[in-house]
């Protein structure tokens, strides 16, 4: 059971969120026509050992998509941020 | 054996009995005593039988790593399975049974199987059933047999009548195990005035404090902790209350046992309460258990650990046998040699070290023990219990090195050292150290920011080490909380003669064999899972020379005690067989929980109507008052028809769909996902999240769309209308409501920042119904002010804002049904007085609701997809769909929906069946050529199905490969499940009115 910060409604139980995959992919350019980045970025996943960012949903409070750094092997979650500011 | 209560001593109420039965049997029962204390006192040496070879078994520990006393505990609806005798509190009415057990654990008919032993062997499930035996029903023959003989406790199948609870809780400090070093870590963190909960899985604070001859030294230091303790309002104490598991960022899971010491719950109280505690620091406090000895006939009622004969005796005044032989590697047993010979016991203290310290030797005669050294228990003779034992010479690594002499006895305590608990710690960290001092694992050296370990589990081993540790443990977490220790000193630590702890001069040996490391007679490894010391020997030899294998192959450690006395011995034995040390052989990998937990604690109170939140339209109460039946839609719950008189679902929804094509209804859609788009953007958003395009919708139109997944398979449909310049309303499907706005948010927060562009959900704001029919206008129109609706005024796809019943409501003109249809979109607090007015108007033109059922009759007759067909494996193209698509912009799949596998023209595409017969096709049902053989995955399947009452027979939608290019052809439609086939034409899913002229009407 983690808990986590989110930067609007503070320290919440990890049963309000939903998880929402790998926040380190990037979407490609609504123009991109090419097929090969596309499947990169729905499909292609790296499985990191240890630090990793992901996004997290406050679906039961906020509803603010967030990036949640979360480390695979230990379970424990370092920084959160809004989506939205994420670099 | 034969134990008995001795005329004093004990923490038990001697004034009161409380009526205490197993198998029939009254036992010998005081306030204060567990059901193995009352077993012992009362004589009861066969207390169960064991796992494979049905053995006679005694209690063996005073804990919560007892292997044998596990019975069925109460009658009827709370009997409960696999009970621990040695944690189990008596109270007034307790009624235990023996389990695996037949007629009875005295005389046990199983016990048979003993001449079946060798082949019970290691691996004896393996090697049994891989083998020439052609099939399964040799398998299921012997599973039976073996399930009755071997199955551990029977359970019930009638519902739990109690209630369980979750809490969460909060601390600075969390405290586990409430002996003497975590009842001070507790009292240090207390008066500093951190916010402790303290957490005892007994009933009574003090761990092997209680095991101290009453009205001693410890006593009073207990009584004066107890008091400081209770003095503190800043700290909880829970005792009864196990922790079971210890996760990630400081949470830990407890059960308290509220009422498992009582016949049933009290006072509205439930019966467990789960906690989940949320702690910044932790001290892990959880003590040490015993290690066996292992050897011939160790299995014996009698054969018992000998920390737990002495709680027996201090604890609960009962003395498991007069003639007690005491086999030990370490000076643990010298404490109890003495206590139990100031007892009235005639002990024997046979210690495997050559030498023992003139002093000992001294207290040990003048207490009037019989010291043996350099010797060992190498068999337990007796048959239904201990009358001997067999003690021999050995050596350093336990190979006895003479012959045996038999010394009479009825109990022998078996002492080979102690094995800290570090199941909470290992949970959190992982892998413990091996301590070569204390033979022992051991906390390793992580996890110090936020968890601390002290006392015996950290092999501290007197009682002032144990103390000190506790406190220091403490003050390191003050340091991490900054707070400050009080200054208050505790109460001096008491003085214990023979206060030795167990790692000084220990000789670790593990099992006592003959020079050859056989036994004669089985010694056993793990007792509750029948696994012996030949078991270990065989597996390795077969090559099972992991650990980890070997484990799995004998099942050891596998048992509901989790190998808590058996599991060192295992990793010895190995260790000893590949020359290896222990550390280098693996440790055990402790996972959560501790000791077994009950379901229903974990559950609480999330089962039945409970599991999940049950959604309801606003309408819900009228419809259940209009006999609607419902069905669940998700966490909906939707009318699914409205029977009249006797009528079965399929007679009601014929007759509701049939009177929609020919009079008018009215169905409640408030399930409808519905999600306000709003912004500058909000049209270049649509345009992204669907198919087609949304720049050139006008104010006061609606228009149908599509949605894609990122990777290019259908998601959802549903109509959006502009209701202003910046202000879209969408409406989803029910089931998809969430997936479409999580989705939206996603985009919108991360790729689409740029947009300016708010999505909210308004599902719940607004109420929505479809009235369908060609009389839907003529209703409309005689309760509608404000709005001219007439088929000039308001073609398809237009909306209008108008008045019923003196409520503004929106009015949709779009078909589902194929019929002249609106929908009425109301704000939920008016909508049940507004449905009521359109009820009440729409008598005079024979107005009837209808349920989903008849929904689904009449979208299938007009060939629109739904959830059956849009259900995650499907393109635009294989739904007939591909021509909403634009070609002049990018949205979410455009890409990877022309990926090559999507493309493929072999793909199964949806077509209608025109289905022979009146049975009608079954959802799911596989599509086969006509003539061709019923076997494989076929070349389709049925999706959506139901009776056409427009068309007068059954129809359905099904998906099938090249499904276009083959109309009129004929195909079986096969229902494996139930061995049917039916025969139907493939024909155009647009079974009725394909041009649409009664809802353009
Ligand atoms: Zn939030």
């Amino acid at each position: 059971m983690i808990r986590i910060d989110c930067p609007v409604c503070g320290i919440r139980d990890e049963s309000e969120f939903t998880y929402g995959g790998d926040a380190t992919v990037v979407r490609p350019a609504m123009g991109e026509a090419a097929l090969k980045p596309w499947i990169d970025y729905v499909f292609m996943r790296d499985n990191p050992r240890g630090a990793h960012r992901e996004y997290w949903h406050h679906v039961v409070g906020c509803r603010q998509w967030l990036v949640l750094e979360r480390d695979t092997l230990s379970h424990m979650v370092g920084t959160c941020s809004l989506a939205r500011d994420a670099a | 054996m034969g134990g008995f209560r001795l005329s004093s001593g004990g923490r038990v109420d001697r004034s009161r009995r409380m009526d205490v039965r197993f198998d029939g049997r009254g036992l010998q029962a005081h306030p204060g005593d567990t059901l193995a204390s009352a077993l012992l006192a009362s004589g009861e040496d066969i207390v169960a039988r064991g796992f494979k070879y049905h053995r006679a078994r005694g209690i063996y520990s005073a804990g919560v790593e007892e292997p044998n006393a596990y019975v069925h505990l109460r009658q009827g609806a709370r009997h409960e399975p696999n009970a621990r005798a040695t944690t189990s509190e008596v109270f007034d009415g307790l009624c235990a049974t023996s389990q695996n057990a037949w007629p009875d654990v005295r005389l046990d008919i199983g016990a048979v199987t003993g001449y079946l032993s060798p082949f019970l062997s290691a691996g004896f499930y393996y090697k049994t059933f891989v083998g020439p035996f052609k099939g399964t029903r040799f398998w299921m023959i012997c599973e039976s047999f073996i399930r009755k003989a071997a199955g551990m406790g029977r359970g019930i199948k009638v519902s739990d009548p109690d209630s369980y609870e979750k809490v969460n809780a909060f601390c600075d400090l969390l405290v586990v195990g409430a002996g003497a070093s975590g009842l001070a870590a507790a009292l240090t963190a207390g008066q500093a005035g951190a916010d402790v909960i303290l957490v005892e899985q007994d009933f009574e604070l003090g761990g092997s404090l209680l095991s101290q001859p009453v009205g001693g030294v410890c006593d009073d230091w207990l009584a004066a902790v107890k008091s400081q303790l209770n003095d503190l309002p800043n700290v909880r104490i829970l005792t009864r209350t196990t922790a079971f598991g210890a996760y990630e960022q400081d949470v830990y899971g407890l059960v308290e046992h509220v009422s498992d010491h009582l016949q049933a719950p009290e006072n509205n109280q439930p019966r467990q309460r789960y906690w989940l505690v949320h702690t910044k620091q932790a001290v892990l406090v959880t003590g040490a258990i015993e290690r066996p000895l292992v050897f011939a006939n160790n299995d014996l009622p009698g054969v018992m650990l000998a920390g737990s004969i002495q709680s027996y005796a201090n604890r609960f005044g009962v003395l498991a046998g007069q003639r007690i032989v005491l086999c030990s590697n370490n000076n643990s047993a010298y404490q109890v040699a003495v206590q139990l010979a100031h007892a009235s016991a005639d002990v024997t203290l046979v210690d495997a070290r050559p030498d023992m310290p003139q002093d000992v030797a001294d207290m040990l005669a003048k207490a009037g023990v019989t010291i043996m050294t350099g010797k060992a228990v190498i068999a337990a003779k007796g048959r239904r219990g201990v009358t001997g034992a067999m003690i021999v010479p050995v050596d350093k690594t336990g190979k006895a090195t003479g012959v045996p002499v038999r010394v009479a006895c009825d109990v022998i305590g078996v002492s080979g050292g102690w094995s800290p608990v570090v199941h909470l710690w290992s949970h959190r960290f992982g892998k413990p150290r091996f301590d070569e001092a204390a033979a022992a694992f051991v906390p390793g050296d992580i996890g110090g920011e936020t968890v601390q370990c002290a006392g015996r589990m950290v092999a501290a081993q007197t009682l002032g080490e144990r103390i000190d540790s506790g406190i220091g443990a403490a003050k390191a977490t003050l340091n991490a909380l900054e707070l400050k220790p009080s200054g208050t000193s505790l109460p001096a630590t008491p003085e214990i003669q023979l206060d030795t702890g167990w790692s000084q001069d220990m000789l670790a040996i593990w099992a006592i064999t003959d020079a050859t490391r056989m036994t004669k007679g089985k010694a056993f490894v793990d007792i509750q899972h029948d696994v012996k010391l030949s078991d270990l020997d065989q597996a390795y030899s077969e090559g099972y020379v992991s650990v980890e294998h070997l484990k799995r192959y004998t099942t050891t450690g596998m048992a509901p005690d989790q190998g808590k006395t058996s599991n060192i011995i295992t990793l010895a034995r190995v260790a000893e067989l590949s020359g290896k040390t222990i550390p280098n052989t693996g440790t055990t990998t402790f996972r959560p929980p501790f000791t077994p937990v009950t379901i229903g604690a974990l559950v609480g109170h999330e089962h039945g109507e409970h599991f999940a939140a049950t959604r309801m339209s606003p309408i819900h109460d009228w419809h259940m008052k209009n006999g609607a039946v419902m069905s669940e839609a998700g966490a909906w719950m939707r009318p699914w028809y409205y029977p009249e008189g006797n009528e079965s679902l399929r007679e009601a929804y014929i007759r509701e769909a049939a009177h929609v094509r020919k009079h008018v209804g009215i169905v409640d859609v408030s399930t409808l996902g519905k999600i306000a788009v709003q912004g500058p953007d909000a049209a270049e958003f649509l345009n992204r999240v669907y198919v087609n395009g949304w720049k050139t919708l006008q104010v006061g139109r609606l228009r149908y769309g599509v949605m894609l997944r990122e990777d290019g398979f259908v998601m959802d449909d549903g109509a959006t209308a502009r209701l202003g310049e910046f202000d879209y309303f969408m409406s989803t499907t029910t089931a998809n409501a969430a997936k479409v706005l999580a989705l939206s948010e996603h985009l919108l927060q991360t790729a689409w920042r740029d947009l300016k562009v708010h999505v909210t959900s308004v599902t719940d704001q607004w109420a929505a119904f479809a009235v369908a029919g060609p009389k839907a206008r003529d209703l409309l129109q005689s309760v509608l002010s404000g709005a001219d609706i007439s088929r000039e005024a308001m073609p398809n796809n237009h909306f209008v804002t108008g008045e019923i019943a003196e409520t503004k409501v929106r009015l949709h003109r779009m078909s589902y049904s194929g019929e002249l249809a609106y929908e009425i979109y109301v704000p939920s607090g008016f909508s049940r007085h507004v449905w009521g007015c359109l009820i009440e108007a729409g008598k005079a033109f024979g107005l009837r609701p209808y349920g989903t059922e008849a929904m689904g009759a009449l979208r299938i007759e007009k060939g629109h997809v739904a959830g059956p067909e849009i259900e995650g494996r499907t393109t635009l193209k294989d739904l007939g769909l591909a021509g909403f698509a634009s070609s002049k912009k990018p949205f979410v799949g455009s890409v990877l929906k022309d990926r090559p596998v999507l493309v493929d023209p072999a793909r199964a595409t949806l077509v209608g069946l025109s289905v022979k017969g009146e049975t009608g096709a079954v959802a799911g049902s596989l599509i086969y050529g006509a003539g061709q053989p019923k076997q494989g995955h076929g070349e389709g399947w049925v999706s959506s199905t139901t009776y056409s009452p427009a068309l007068g027979h059954p129809i359905a939608l099904a998906l099938i490969q090249n499904g276009k290019a083959r109309m009129g052809e004929d195909v079986q439609v096969v229902n494996h499940l139930e061995n049917q086939t039916l025969m139907a034409q493939i024909v155009s899913p647009y079974f009725f009115d394909p041009k649409g002229e009664r809802q353009n009407a």
